[in-house]
C-alpha cells in the first residue's frame, strides 16, 4: 500500500476484476495466484481463453507459470534488476510512452539515467533470466493495447518491499498501462480485507479513508466527530512495535485476531518479547499460540459468519459480511467486546446496530460517502471512492492522468529511482541454499482456520529441493532432513520438486505445531512498510543420520 | 457464451411478440427457466448450453426439427411455439427415458414436468436398463453418486475449459455406458482433482454432493426446509468470494457461491467450499 500511494495518492490496486478478463497481456510478477488467488485467476484463465498472454515472474515455476506463455525464473530478491532491465530495454526500443511520460509524470529522466546501466546482459547476469526473455516481456508489456501488472507478497515480503512495488509501478508509468480501462496495476492481498483494514485507517499514520493522521484539517473532522482528541504523530507499524518491545518502550499489546506467536519472522525472538510485557491482551476466535502467552483472553467471533460488518477486496470493492451462525459459548462479536471496553475506560459508545458505525464512517471519509448499506446490498458491494449516494465512479483509478486539462489531470505520478538491493542474507559455503517461503492451494497462514478440515491433498510441510539438489546432497524424496539458517533449525520431509531450480528450496508456514519454518526466517524488515523479508534467507540441508546435532533448536 | 448486443430483434412466442437483444436465446427471451414454462435439466446459467439433454426443445415455423431454447440465438421475425403435441411429446419421451434410467429423486421439477406431460418412467417396467451403481465416497469432502447423472456435461465443463481448468474429469465411454470419469478411472485422491467443488455447484441432480450432506441425507437429518441461506464474504484470501452459508440448527451444512456474483460466478476454491469447519461449533 505505501507504494502504491508514493505514486498515485491512492493505496490500493487500481483496475477491476472484470479488467483482467479484458486485458490482452497479464504479468503475474511474484505471485503464485493459481494457489494463494484461485478465484482472481479464474479472471486470468478467462482472458486465456480469449487470447490473452500470460507471463509469469517467479523464481519457481509454480502453477500460475505453467499456465504462463512464457515463465521468467528469476533469482530470489532480483526483481529489481529485472524491472530496471526491461525498462531500459523498453526505452531504447522507443517504446516508451513518450506523451504520457510527458503529461501525467515526473522524474523521468532521473529514472532512465538510474535503469541506464541494466542492459539485457547484465539483467541476464544479475537476475538469471535470459536476455531474450527479459526482452519479450519488455517489448509485450509495451506494445499491449492493455496490460495488467499483478503481484503478491513475492514481491512485498522482502527487506525492500516499496522499493520492489515502486520499481512495477515505474515500468506502468513509463507505457502509460495505467489509468484505462484494462491497464493498471493489482496488487493482490494475501489476506482477508487488508484492504478493509488500510481503509479503516489500520495504519499507524493514516485515519479512516487514508486520511493522514499529521492533517489538521482532517484531524479536526474526527475530533468533533469523536468528542476526543486524535494524537496529530504517526504510530508504530507491526514491526516497530516489535523494536519499540525490544527496547521496552511498549509495555502492553492488545492482539486482535493476528498470531505473532507463529507468524512472526524469526519466531523465537517474537515469542520472547511478547511473553515479557508487563501486560498481554488477546481478542481471537481461538487460544492461538499468542493468546497463550496472554493475561487475558478475550473470546470473539468469526468476522465472515458470526457478525455484521463489510470487508474490501482486491479490487477496493466494500462487500457485506453477515452473520449466520451465533458464536460458540461466551465468545462476543468484537464490536460488543471493544464498546464494552470502551465503557470501562469511562467512553459511552452508543452503538445499537454495527450499521450505525459505518455510518459514522460515511460522514468521516469522502471515498466511502456514498456507500450505504441499502445500496452495497443492492449493487452486490462498490467499489471505492464513492463519493456520493447517486454516483458511481470508474471501476479502474487514474484516469485522470490521461486527461487534456492540466488541471484535471492534477498531481503527476513520480518516477521512483531505486536501486537493485539484493537479500540481506546472502548464500555462502555454509548456508549455500535459498530459502524461500509461501502457500499452498489447499492452506491458509498459520493453519489455525484450515487446519479445521480434512483436505484430501494436504502434505502437511515439506522441504521442497530441486532434482539436481537433491541429487548433489545425496537425499532422496520423503527422508527426514534438517534444515538449518543462521536463526534456527527445523526437520521437515524432502519433496523433490522438478519445478525448482538449483539452489532453491521451498517451505510453506502452514504447520507450525509440526514444523517451525518461521524459526528459519530472517526478520529483515522493510523500513517503510514493515513487511520482513520471508521470502529470502540463506540455509543448507543435512542429512540426519550424517550430520553433527545442532544447538539452537 | 452466446454473446448479446443491442441490436433489438423482434419475434413471436407463443402468439405474443417478443423485443430482444441479438443473441439472446430463445429460452432467455421467453423469460428463461423462472418464467417460461419452458423445462430445463442440462442448462445451468454459468456453462455455455451442451444441448445434452434435449428437454427444453420449442418448435420454430419453417424448422424440419425441434430446436434446443436454452443454446439457439433469437433471429427476426422467429415464429416460437414453447408447447405443441410434438413439443410436449418429446419431453414426455425425455422425461420417461431419463427418469427410467437414472435416479432423479433429487432434480428440482421434474416431478412436476412428469404430471404436465404425462411422462410415466415407470411404463418399461422393472428391467427397464439403469445406471444404478454404487456411490463413490473415496474422500471426506464429497461424494459422487452416478446413479444420479444425467451427463449433462456441466461438472466437465466446470472443471475444464470454462471454469476451473484442472481438467480431471470428461465422458468416457459410448451410447448407454458413456459416463463421467476420471483419467482412467481413478480414485479422486489419486487423480488432479483440487476439490474446488465447482462441480457440485453446478451439477443439477445430486449426483455430486457434499459429504455433510450425504450423511445427513443417509441419517434423515438434511431438512432443507429449515435451512437459511446467508450471503457473506469468503475470509480466506484478498479476493473477496460470496459466498452463501447453508445453516441448519446453527451449523454450516453446505457452501454455495451466488452464480450472478461478479467475482466468482459461482466458483470457489478448496478453502472456500470446503473450509468452513472451523467457525463451526459443533
Amino acid at each position: 500500500m505505501v507504494g502504491l500511494a508514493t505514486v498515485f495518492g491512492a493505496g490500493g490496486g487500481t483496475s477491476s476484476y472484470q479488467e483482467a478478463e479484458d486485458a490482452d497481456l497479464i504479468v503475474m510478477w511474484g505471485s503464485n495466484a493459481r494457489n494463494a488467488h484461485p478465484i482472481f485467476f479464474h479472471h486470468v484463465l478467462t482472458a486465456i481463453e480469449r487470447g490473452a498472454k500470460l507471463y509469469s515472474v517467479d523464481p519457481r515455476r509454480s502453477e500460475t507459470a505453467q499456465f504462463a506463455d512464457r515463465w521468467l525464473g528469476l533469482h530470489v530478491g532480483t526483481d529489481i534488476a529485472l524491472a530496471h532491465t526491461v525498462a531500459r530495454e523498453i526505452i531504447h526500443a522507443g517504446l516508451a510512452h513518450a506523451e504520457f511520460i510527458e503529461r501525467a509524470t515526473t522524474g523521468f529522466d532521473d529514472y532512465a539515467a538510474s535503469v541506464e546501466p541494466w542492459t539485457l546482459e547484465r539483467g541476464e547476469a544479475v537476475t538469471g533470466v535470459p536476455a531474450d526473455a527479459i526482452r519479450e516481456l519488455a517489448h509485450a508489456y509495451a506494445t499491449a493495447n492493455a496490460a495488467q501488472l499483478c503481484w503478491t507478497l513475492g514481491i512485498t515480503e522482502h527487506h525492500n518491499g516499496v522499493d520492489n512495488v515502486l520499481a512495477l509501478c515505474n515500468l506502468a508509468l513509463l507505457t502509460g498501462q495505467v489509468g484505462r480501462y484494462g491497464a493498471g496495476l493489482t496488487p493482490l492481498r494475501g489476506q482477508n480485507n487488508v484492504q478493509g483494514g488500510g481503509d479503516m485507517g489500520a495504519l499507524p499514520n493514516k485515519l479512516p479513508g487514508f486520511q493522514d493522521v499529521t492533517d489538521d484539517e482532517a484531524r479536526a473532522k474526527f475530533d468533533a466527530e469523536w468528542g476526543a482528541t486524535v494524537p496529530a504523530a504517526d504510530g508504530l507499524h507491526l514491526t516497530e512495535m516489535f523494536e519499540a518491545m525490544e527496547r521496552d518502550e511498549l509495555r502492553s499489546l492488545f492482539v486482535i485476531g493476528e498470531n505473532p506467536a507463529q507468524s512472526e519472522a524469526d519466531v523465537s525472538k517474537a515469542i520472547e518479547l511478547l511473553s515479557s510485557r508487563d501486560h498481554l491482551v488477546v481478542l481471537d476466535i481461538y487460544l492461538t499460540k499468542t493468546a497463550e502467552l496472554a493475561d487475558v483472553v478475550l473470546p470473539g467471533s468469526a468476522s465472515w459468519c458470526e457478525s455484521e460488518g463489510t470487508v474490501t477486496n482486491s479490487e477496493r470493492r466494500v462487500q457485506r459480511v453477515r452473520k449466520a451462525i451465533d458464536p460458540p459459548g461466551e465468545a462476543r462479536d468484537d464490536v460488543d467486546i471493544l464498546v464494552e471496553l470502551a465503557r470501562r475506560l469511562g467512553h459511552d459508545w452508543a452503538y445499537d446496530r454495527h450499521e450505525q458505525i459505518w455510518d459514522e464512517l460515511r460522514r468521516l471519509s469522502p471515498m466511502h460517502a456514498g456507500m450505504s448499506w441499502a445500496r452495497l446490498e443492492e449493487l452486490g458491494g462498490i467499489q471505492w471512492p464513492c463519493f456520493t449516494d447517486d454516483t458511481i465512479e470508474p471501476p479502474y483509478l487514474h484516469g485522470r492522468l490521461w486527461a487534456d486539462d492540466p488541471a484535471d489531470r492534477g498531481r503527476p505520478a513520480p518516477f521512483s529511482v531505486v536501486e537493485h538491493d539484493p537479500p540481506v542474507e546472502a548464500l555462502d559455503d555454509e548456508y549455500p541454499l535459498r530459502l524461500t517461503t509461501g502457500r499452498r492451494l489447499d492452506s491458509y497462514n498459520t493453519g489455525v482456520q484450515s487446519g479445521g478440515y480434512r483436505s484430501p491433498n494436504r502434505l502437511g510441510e515439506t522441504v521442497d529441493v530441486s532434482p539436481a539438489d537433491a541429487d548433489r546432497l545425496g537425499i532422496a524424496d520423503g527422508e527426514i532432513v534438517r534444515i538449518t539458517s543462521r536463526r534456527g533449525s527445523v526437520e521437515a520431509p524432502v519433496r523433490i520438486d522438478p519445478n525448482l531450480r538449483a539452489g532453491l528450496v521451498f517451505m510453506t508456514f502452514h504447520f507450525p505445531d509440526e514444523v517451525d519454518v518461521n524459526q528459519l526466517t530472517i526478520d529483515a524488515t522493510d523500513p517503510k512498510a514493515g513487511t520482513a523479508e520471508f521470502k529470502a534467507a540463506a540455509v543448507r540441508i543435512d542429512r540426519i543420520d550424517v550430520a553433527s546435532p545442532v544447538a539452537g533448536e | 457464451m452466446t454473446g448479446t448486443t443491442d441490436t433489438p430483434v423482434t419475434l413471436t412466442i407463443d402468439g405474443r411478440e417478443v423485443t430482444v437483444p441479438t443473441g439472446t436465446t430463445i429460452l432467455q427471451a421467453a423469460g428463461g427457466r423462472s418464467e417460461s414454462g419452458i423445462p430445463t435439466l442440462c442448462y445451468g446459467e454459468t456453462i455455455t448450453p451442451k444441448n445434452a439433454c434435449r428437454v427444453c426443445m420449442v418448435e420454430v415455423e419453417g424448422s424440419r426439427t425441434l430446436v434446443p431454447s436454452c443454446s439457439r440465438p433469437v433471429e427476426p421475425d422467429m415464429v416460437v411455439r414453447t408447447r405443441s403435441e410434438r413439443v410436449d411429446h418429446a419431453r414426455k419421451m425425455v422425461l420417461e427415458f431419463l427418469g427410467s434410467s437414472v435416479d432423479l429423486s433429487l432434480t428440482d421439477g421434474v416431478e412436476e414436468w412428469n404430471a404436465e406431460y404425462g411422462a410415466a418412467p415407470g411404463r418399461y417396467g422393472a428391467d427397464a436398463a439403469t445406471v444404478a451403481q454404487p456411490v463413490k465416497v473415496d474422500n471426506d469432502l464429497y461424494v459422487r453418486d452416478y446413479s444420479k447423472c444425467i451427463l449433462c456435461y456441466q461438472c466437465v465443463d466446470a472443471c475444464g475449459d470454462q471454469w476451473q481448468h484442472s481438467f480431471v474429469i470428461d465422458v468416457a465411454g459410448r451410447g448407454f455406458a458413456s459416463h463421467i470419469s476420471t483419467e482412467n478411472d481413478v480414485s479422486l485422491p489419486d487423480s488432479a482433482c483440487v476439490y474446488c467443488g465447482n462441480c457440485i455447484q453446478v451439477c443439477p441432480t445430486g449426483a455430486l454432493m457434499f459429504t455433510t450432506e450425504f450423511d445427513m441425507r443417509a441419517a434423515g437429518t438434511w431438512r432443507e426446509d429449515d435451512q437459511t441461506v446467508t450471503e457473506t464474504v469468503c475470509a480466506f484470501c484478498g479476493v473477496g468470494c460470496n459466498l452463501e452459508l447453508h445453516v441448519q440448527d446453527g451449523t454450516i451444512v453446505k457452501v454455495t457461491s451466488p452464480p450472478d456474483s461478479p467475482i466468482t460466478h459461482g466458483n470457489l476454491c478448496i478453502k472456500g467450499r470446503f473450509g468452513f469447519q472451523h467457525a463451526q461449533n459443533t
